[in-house]
This record gives C-alpha cells, structure tokens and sequence, in this order.
C-alpha cells in the first residue's frame, strides 16, 4: 500500500476519469454519424458524385435560408414524437418496430374525428382529435404488447404485421369508407379523404409549414422525461426493463408494465400520424404504401431516439438532425441526381453504428464501476476496515 | 364464384402457385435457422434479401447470364451476413436493433443503386420451369410438383439438407450447443463465435439467393422495397417451425398457400376488398405465431451476445 497515492487524489483522479468518460459516451453517437458519412461518402464517390458537393448539397437545403429550416422541424416534428415513444420502450427493453402502423392507424383516427364533427368549434375538435391519435397508436401498440406479455409472442414480430395490417386497413378505407365524396364522382378515384375544415388546422407560423405539433413535441418530450425519471410509473417501466427478474421480486407487475410500455410508445407514435394530418397535409391519402403517409418517419424515429441515447431530451437535437438530413436529401436529389434513398442508407449504418459502439460505452460504465469499488475500500481502509 | 374456387383447375392452380411462393420463404427462413440455432436473431433478413435481388437482377440483365446473377446474390448476402456476425458477435450489439440498422441500408442501397444504375423498371427471362419427362406429365401431380423452375426444387431440397446437418452431424451438435449453452460450448473446445460467424454468414448467403429467387426466377423484375415486408415473415416463420427445419416448411407452406389463394380470389373477382385480402397473411402470422409459442421453446441463448465469463 505505500506506493498508493494518498486518498484524496486517487478520488479526484477517478473523478477526472469518470466525467472523461461520460463526455466520451456523450460522444460515441457522434462519431458513429461520422462513420456512416463516411461510409456514405465512398457509396457517393462509387455512384460518381463529388461527396464534398453533395453534402454541400445537404447541408444547403436543410439550413440554407428560414423556411428550409422551418421545413427541417417540420420533418423533425413526427421523429421526435416516434423517438418518444421508442425512449419508453426500450427503456422497458420492449422493442417496437411498429411506428409506421401506429402513426397510420393514429392519423386514421384522428382523421375520423375531424371529418365527422365538421359542425363543432376547432377548439374542441382539435384537441379531441389529436386524443384520437394517442388512442388510436395506443392500441396498434397495445395489441402486441399484449400478445408479448401474455402470450410470449415476439414483439418485433407482431409490430412488424401490425405495420403490414394498418396499412391494408388504411388502404381499404381511403378507396371506400373514407373516401373524398367528391372523388367518388371521378373517373380518377384517388384514394384520399376530403380535406379538413381550415377551422381544425393547427397554426402555422407563417408564410413557413411551421406548425404547432412542434411546439407539442417539445413539450411532451419534457413530459416523457418526467414520465420516466420522476414518477413510479417511469420508475418501474426502467426497473422492468433492466431487471425483470429483479422487478417480479420487488413486487412489480411485470406483464402489465411491458404493456403499458408498448402502449405508451403506440400512442406517441399515433399522435404524430395525428399531428401530421392536421398540421402538415389536412387530409389522408395513400400510395399504397406506409411510407407514402409516414416519410418513414416509424423508422427513423427509432434512428432519432438511439443517436439521443433514449433519452427523451437527447431526442430533440437528435430529430432536428435527422429531419435536417431528409429536408437536405430533397436538394441532393435536384442538384446532384442522388436518390434520397442516400439517406435511407444513411439512417442504417447510423443504427448499426451506434448499437455497435455501445460495447465501449459499457466497458467504460464497467471500468467506472470498478473505480467507484476501489474508492469505496480505499475509504473503508482508511477508516480502518469495516466496523 | 366462390364455387369456381373449387374446381379442379383452379384448385391445382392455387397450390402450384403456393409451392412456388414458397421458395423465397424457405431459402431465407431455413438460413435464419441455422442462425437462430446458434443463439443469433438476425433482423435484417429483409435487407439482405434486398440486396440479393438486386444483385442477381442487375448481373442477369448486364451479363444475360443467371447462374452469374444468383451468385451475385449468394456473394452480397455472405458479405451483408458477415457484417451482421461482426456487429452482433464481436461487438455484441444488440441483435433486434442492429437487425432493423441493416434492414434500412439494405432497402436504402437497393434503392438507390436501382435508381442510378436502372432507372426504370426492366424484366429479365429468369430461370424457366424445368420438365421432367415422364414426371411433368403426370396428371395433376406434374403440374403441382414437376414443372417449376429450379430454384424451387433448390428451396424444397434445402429442407431435408438442413435437418440432416443440424440433427445427425458435427457441425449441427455444435450448432445447437452454441445456441442452448455458449459457456459449456464453450469448455468444451467449440468456437462459439467461429460457429456464429459461419450461421450468420450462411443465412447471409441463402437470404441473397431468397432475393434472387424473388427478382430472376418468380418475378422477374426489380423495383424499390420488391420483397415487401417478406424477409421479416421468413423471420416470423422459424418461430412458427419452433427452429426445426420441418416446421419451417409446413410454415411457408401454409403461408404461400394463402397466399395464393389471396391472389387467385382477386383473378376470379370473387368480391372481396383486395386491401383485405392481403392483410390476411399478415393476420394469419400473427396468430400462428400464438398458437405455436406456446408450444415450443426458445434456443436458450437466442440473441444474447455470448462473454467468456471471468
């Protein structure tokens, strides 16, 4: 023990090393965007475009004057609110693949609403729709939760039919039951519903597409962050998704928080399906395809919510980023002819990239551990071993 | 109409289409097998298959030639599935997430090198139906059975192969203990992550060939997101088949027979909503995926990341 440094300065060694280290994991998401750019820089020069050039390109037309960041949030608006709802499931160690049907059936639902209280005032209207959204994602997110916890069916799995099914249920609603009477008349019969009454739209800053369901995302985003760090519910949801052999023995329901989980991950995700109706398009239509509604926002939420590292806050820089990417993607396709597929790429290697990098973050959170351990007996020798 | 349905014709029809549709179901999902077997859950069966397609798709349209096109397939697929073992057993990342990272640079980069370097869509002559003499002829066996192309006999081949290497030899003894009990595997001299490495690469591989079953032999064609969703039910079907090669088959069975039978209600204007129609199968997997789990269990170490404890 006498080559040991005194006390005080082992501490503040370990102290200097472990805020080192938590500013470096702050940093491995970071570094994990780097490396998929650079990889996306090669898949450019391979498809014969300067990479300099075209994430100029990028860069320009998702920060180049007002309304192209305007649209970058408003692009960014339904990641965050998917990221959200991703934060809550995988800290319960619930995966939900299934945003894309959860925003369907939310704006569905929504849209329900808006079209059938055409007659009532906006401010009862709005907020009931929006309601509606939340519901409607609760249950698209519910149902395999359910299936998870009580009948151990795979949640990636179910959430991914469920993706399929909503958008089946979409299409088939939109070419009847719900579609515009007015294109009923038309040889055309574009799948869509009639427009909103402009009493139900959420406000815009104007002259940008700039709308409230911003503002709402932020504001839940706070919210999830209570939701988890300050209540039991949150509380339990964690302990759920850290331990559940550990939970069960603490007397928490398991099974039921597992599907509060993925319900609450659902509603976020309906609700932006509910805010992109109302605060974007002002009515459905459907290509066909989830995608043509969603923008993939599902999917990249989930991209969003892992670069913020689960973290409610973490995934408001991490969905204007992300939303930059796509609002630049639409310059990179007119100027340079690359697909924005580029950024689909892009969004993949960064998920590949940032659960890979999670094994030095845990070697790092080890390696704390273990300082903690050495400070803790370094303090108990030095009150002359346990009492 | 709905007794159209039932006539022998059409019978016949639904269930040579069903075997047909089965191929890219049974290449994909016996090579998750063998990677659930051995402890690793890959996700990104959609992507791979993806970029099998188009692979295959683009070499057979360049070089006219489709032996060339499927290894293509076979090549991109062991490459996307090597990258897979190293992020899920090197780097121990977790399997469902890292799963859906490859899955979205899968459909990203089919998409958008079909876009460079196609542009449009284009049809090849893909792999023709093979006749046997003697066997084809066969009354209604022939047509069923006897007169598919030959990466649909490849698919049903497969079947047998893979129960024979995971039951009855070395290799399959190592695959399973790796999947059930990675540290006694482990004690006992095996790799583990030598053999996940190899599972995980050959589902690579046989994903590939899954998208080239898809774009030069049933369909033909190659467009944005052409497996639609199907790598992620060959996925679903390896729980449905409770890991057994058998159960794989009856599953895709099953699911291309509905299918099929979906398909041919839309040709025979049998009024249903055709969006319903297709939601079936989706449904259908959902449910069987609750009936089946029940039953079977789980190899013990499916996707945990294996660690030499010490």
């Amino acid at each position: 023990m006498e080559d040991r440094l005194p006390k005080a300065e082992v501490s503040a060694l370990d102290t200097l090393r472990a805020n080192a280290s938590k500013i470096a994991d702050a940093l491995l998401p970071v570094l994990a965007v780097l490396a998929a750019l650079a990889i996306g820089a090669i898949i450019l020069l391979m498809l014969g475009a300067n990479p300099v050039a075209a994430y100029g390109a990028l860069l320009e037309g998702a920060f180049g004057s007002g309304n192209a960041v305007a649209e970058t949030i408003v692009k960014a608006t339904p990641l965050l609110l998917v990221g959200l709802g991703i934060c809550i499931a995988f800290r319960g160690n619930v995966i939900n693949i299934g945003g894309e049907g959860q925003m369907v059936v939310g704006a569905l639902l929504a849209t329900l609403v808006g079209l059938r209280l055409t007659s009532w005032p906006g401010w009862v209207v709005v907020p009931l729709a929006m309601l509606a959204g939340f519901v409607g994602g609760a249950i698209w997110g519910g149902i395999p939760g359910i299936l998870k916890a009580y009948f151990r069916v795979n949640e990636i799995l179910s959430t991914v039919m469920m993706n399929a099914i909503a958008v089946q249920a979409m299409n088939y609603l939109l070419r009847g039951p719900m579609i515009d009477p007015a294109q009923m008349e038309l040889a055309s019969r574009i799948p869509q519903t009639a427009a909103l009454p402009e009493a139900f739209r959420l406000p815009r800053l104007a002259p940008t597409r700039l709308h409230l369901g911003a503002f709402i995302a932020v504001v839940l985003a706070v919210g999830v962050y209570i939701l988890l760090w300050r209540t039991t519910l949150g509380y339990r949801i964690r302990a759920v998704g850290q331990n559940p052999d550990a939970s069960r023995y603490g007397g928490i329901r398991v099974r039921h928080h597992v599907v509060v989980a993925l319900l609450l991950s659902g509603a976020f995700a309906g609700l932006a399906g509910a805010t992109q109706v109302f605060g974007v398009n002002y009515r459905m239509i459907t290509d066909g395809s989830a995608t043509g509604f969603t923008g993939s926002a599902g999917f990249n939420g989930i991209v969003a919510a892992l670069f913020g590292q689960l973290h409610p806050i973490g995934a408001i820089p991490a969905s204007f980023l992300f939303g930059a990417l796509l609002v630049g993607a639409n310059k990179l396709q007119r100027m340079m002819q690359v697909p924005s597929a580029f950024i689909t790429s892009l969004n993949g290697l960064v998920v590949v990239f940032v659960v890979s990098s999670d094994i030095w973050r845990r070697q790092r959170q080890k390696r704390r551990l273990a300082a903690a351990q050495r400070a803790a007996e370094a303090a108990v020798a030095d009150s002359g071993g346990p009492a | 109409m709905i007794s159209e349905l039932f006539s022998a014709t059409v019978l016949i029809g639904i269930i040579a289409s069903g075997i047909r549709l089965a191929t890219p179901y049974l290449y994909a999902a016996i090579g998750e097998t063998f990677g659930q077997r051995s402890g690793v859950l890959n996700l990104g069966v959609e992507g791979q298959m993806l970029l099998g397609a188009f692979a295959a798709f683009y070499v057979a349209f360049t070089t006219g030639n489709l032996w060339l096109g499927l290894l293509a397939a076979a090549v991109v697929g062991a490459l996307m599935g090597l990258a897979m073992a190293f992020v899920s057993v090197t780097l121990h990342a977790e399997q469902g997430i890292s799963g859906i990272g490859f899955y979205l640079f899968g459909l990203g980069v089919s998409d958008l090198l079909f876009q460079r370097m196609l542009g449009t869509v284009e049809t090849v002559n893909g792999f023709q139906p093979i006749y046997i003499r003697g066997l084809s002829d066969l009354p209604v066996l022939g047509r069923i059975l006897f007169s598919q192309n030959i990466l649909v006999y490849g698919a049903f081949v497969l079947v047998p192969i893979a129960w024979f290497v995971l039951n009855k030899t070395t290799l399959g003894l190592k695959i399973r203990a790796v999947g059930e009990n990675p540290q006694a595997a482990d004690s006992l001299g095996v790799s583990v992550n030598r053999v996940r490495y190899f599972t995980v690469t050959l589902g690579g591989v046989l994903s590939g060939i899954a998208g080239a079953s898809l774009s030069i032999a049933l369909l033909n064609v190659f467009q944005q997101n052409l497996t639609s969703g199907l790598g992620f039910i060959a996925v679903a079907l390896v729980y449905f088949g409770g890991w057994r090669p058998a159960g794989v088959l009856l599953g895709a069975l099953l699911f291309s027979m509905v299918n099929s039978l979906q398909l041919w209600v839309q040709v025979l204007g049998i009024p249903v909503p055709s969006d319903i129609a297709v939601m079936m199968p989706y449904v259908l997997t959902i449910v069987a995926l609750i009936l089946t789990v029940q039953r079977v269990r789980s190899p013990s170490a499916l996707s945990k990341p294996f660690q030499r404890e010490g």
